[in-house]
């Protein structure tokens, strides 16, 4: 096996002018096996970007370290990191500059990585990139308002193509498209894994794509991985009381489940984020309906539940209840 | 339970009051400059019952939005109104003057938008802005003052002196979120007009957020109308479903009925797109060819046709009004009744 990413209890503080710094990362451990995708889910402030940054050096780690093929990343061997590694943003508008063409965008990465750097040379490499993504050389002149939401995404994958990468960390990038096009950016993400053979970092807090697209899941929780392990697993079979309330939380496009979701949760109500911070013991502990006293006082470490599925919780046992979201589809019987 | 889904609260609605609280007909939104006609929205009809949630499901660029603040005359210069009626109760919104207008805004419609950040002024606290509101429509500072508490608390905060104390920006989005609509509700609309307000969101408190809006109409009774391009989110809360594609509505149905057997290629397209547990791992998800397009660039007949696997002839020369589909669904497709599944 070989993996394409490995991170060793990676720590990341943002320090602030009063107070103690913010740990945005207290030591994330996670691995990807090559030419699979590693998906990370969690809410906003868990760390998911962050990771994001450090795994394409656009920031440094306060500790720990990342491999990417095996091999450590040196401080500072940024322009090797990004030919290993590229990241792709939620919002191609935003990662687009405005004024640029779109040979243009993807033809100055060429040349900064003294890629086909002449004339026609970089022209054709720039009609390569765009065949790839599925647009016509006839884009090569437009620029970004010209294009549509899953265009723009298309040219953002092609401009991280361009330094051939044998990674993508994707940052939410099917989220900021309209509902018609998300389906075309997922197929073309998977297309391009498979005749590529890239590794893939899928960051997203939309369940339903990263449990289409991932081979493993890691969930975070204010700066820690709580639980990870197999897809099927995690999202099927989710053991750790967060990774629960998430996937109970995700509304699905089907009015029955939905129904049976609204009678079940008056039973048990997901909490939502407090301002709670816990100081010690686990820091779900102020949301989790199962907390007792020894997630006070002991953080809960990361065990093993099953083949590769690790857990984070005191309190965690096998149970084989599946979540609403996950559960069979009745509203066709309702209708009949 | 299925036939809660089915839509009681239209059945019941129906019953007591057939009148819609709100109607809208054939209302076209553009601009207008010198002989140069615009039109985004072309002819949207629409009803909402008394105490019923309707969905609002479409891209970007469907004219949703505008729809929705043509209602509240908040259109954005220089857009207008070009054509076409609202109905309000009894009243046509189109004809009433601004001073009316903003006794119905409020006390009769109101909206929460889709970014809290950008419609909360960041100068004043939570409570300035509530109370500011409440007195615009005639209440007593110690009774606006009251009241703010009050729908500050039914929104789900345990501290509402805390909060009323409070500067947006001291809030999270979702907690501002929250107190948008606190402010929406304290006039006690009879109609809640919602425009993606969970988006940005996560969606542990997006869930809230729902479930927050479920129970104040279910307690008041008041109208939903819930802007939105998340399916989940649609199917979670709503009666019933307007989806609109380039600036008309292109199939109304029970929502269970839309989930289940939608008519419309668009919105059979649109379910179909979505990665779900029936999908394999990894497997083609169906796409819908090409894109979105610019409702004032459409192509002659269904602007659908383009993207459409069924289209014919007919399709390329009329568009297609809302007909009549059983089990009150309506789409606007020429196809015949046995083509559809």
């Amino acid at each position: 096996m070989v993996l394409a990413l490995r991170t060793v209890d990676l720590v990341k503080v943002y320090h602030v002018r009063r107070g103690p710094g913010v740990e945005a990362l207290q030591g994330v451990s996670v691995e990807l096996e090559s030419g699979r995708t590693l998906g990370i889910v969690g809410e906003s402030g868990c760390g998911k970007s962050t990771l994001a940054r450090l795994l394409v050096g656009l920031e440094r780690p306060t500790s720990g370290s990342i491999e990417l093929f095996g091999e450590a990343i040196a401080p500072g061997g940024h322009r090797e990191l990004a030919r290993s590694i590229q990241l792709v943003f939620q919002d191609p508008y935003s990662s687009l500059d405005p004024r640029l063409t779109v040979s243009t965008a993807i033809g100055e990465v060429l040349a900064v990585h003294g890629l086909a750097a002449r004339g026609r040379q970089r022209e054709s490499r720039v009609g390569d990139l765009l065949a790839m993504v599925a647009l016509g050389r006839r884009f090569a002149d437009c620029y970004p308002h010209e294009l549509s939401g899953g265009q723009a995404q298309r040219v953002a994958i092609a401009r991280a193509l361009a330094v051939e990468p044998r990674a993508l960390v994707l940052d939410e990038p099917t989220s900021a498209l309209d509902v018609s096009v998300r389906a075309e950016v997922i197929n073309l993400l998977v297309r391009l894994q498979d005749e590529l053979s890239l590794s893939y970092v899928f960051i997203s807090h939309d369940l339903a794509t990263v449990r289409h697209l991932a081979d493993t899941i890691d969930v975070m929780y204010l700066g820690l991985v709580v639980e990870s392990g197999p897809y099927g697993e995690v999202l099927g079979a989710a053991l750790h009381p967060y990774t629960r309330a998430l996937a109970e939380a995700v509304p699905v496009p089907d009015p029955a489940r939905e129904a049976k979701r609204r009678l079940r949760a008056d039973g048990e109500a997901v909490p939502p984020p407090g301002t709670a911070i816990a100081t010690s013991g686990c820091s779900y502990r102020p949301r989790c309906p199962l907390a007792e006293e020894v997630c006070r006082t002991a953080r809960p470490e990361l065990v093993e539940f099953g083949a590769g599925h690790l857990v984070a919780c005191h309190k965690a046992k096998r149970d084989s209840s599946v979540p609403v979201a996950w559960g069979a589809s009745d509203s066709r019987a309702a209708l009949s | 339970m299925a036939e809660a889904m089915a839509g009681t609260v239209t059945k019941e609605a129906a019953e007591t009051a057939a009148a819609p609280l709100l109607s809208l007909r054939d209302v076209h939104v553009g601009s207008h400059r010198r002989r140069e006609v615009r039109e985004i929205v072309r002819g949207v009809d629409l009803d909402v019952l008394p105490g019923e949630k309707v969905g609002v499901v479409g891209e970007s660029g469907s004219g949703k939005t505008l729809t929705m603040l043509s209602v509240l005359r908040l259109l954005p210069r220089p857009l207008e109104v070009l054509e076409g009626q609202i109905r309000f109760e009894d009243r046509n919104l189109t004809d009433l003057g601004e001073r009316e207008m903003e006794s119905v805004r409020g006390a009769g419609v109101a909206m929460v938008y889709q970014d809290p950040m950008t419609s909360l002024n960041p100068l004043l606290r939570v409570r300035t802005q509530i109370v500011e509101t409440l007195r615009g429509h005639g209440a007593s500072k110690a009774a606006a003052r009251e009241r703010t508490r009050e729908v500050l608390g039914q929104v789900g905060f345990v501290d509402p002196e805390r909060v009323e104390a409070a500067f947006p920006h001291e809030l999270s989005g979702g907690m501002v979120q929250r107190v948008m609509i606190a402010m929406a509700i304290a006039t006690s609309p009879r109609l809640l007009v919602a425009d993606e307000p969970t988006t940005a969101l996560d969606v542990t408190i997006q869930q809230q957020i729902l479930d927050l809006v479920d129970s104040l109409q279910s307690r008041t009774g008041m109208s939903v109308v819930w802007v939105s391009h998340d399916l989940g989110v649609i199917a979670r809360l709503v009666d019933r479903v307007c989806v609109m594609y380039a600036g008309r509505v292109v199939e109304n149905a029970p929502t269970l009925r839309l989930f289940v057997r939608p008519t419309h290629p668009y919105s059979q397209a649109l379910l179909g797109s979505l990665p779900g547990p029936e999908v394999g791992h990894r497997a083609q998800l169906t796409q819908i060819g090409g894109s979105p397009p610019d409702p004032t660039l459409l192509p002659p007949g269904c602007p659908f046709r383009p993207r459409c696997p069924f289209a014919f002839e007919r399709c390329a020369q009329e568009e297609p009004p809302l007909l009549e589909r059983g089990d009150g669904s309506f789409a606007a497709c020429w196809r015949e009744p046995r083509e559809w599944c």
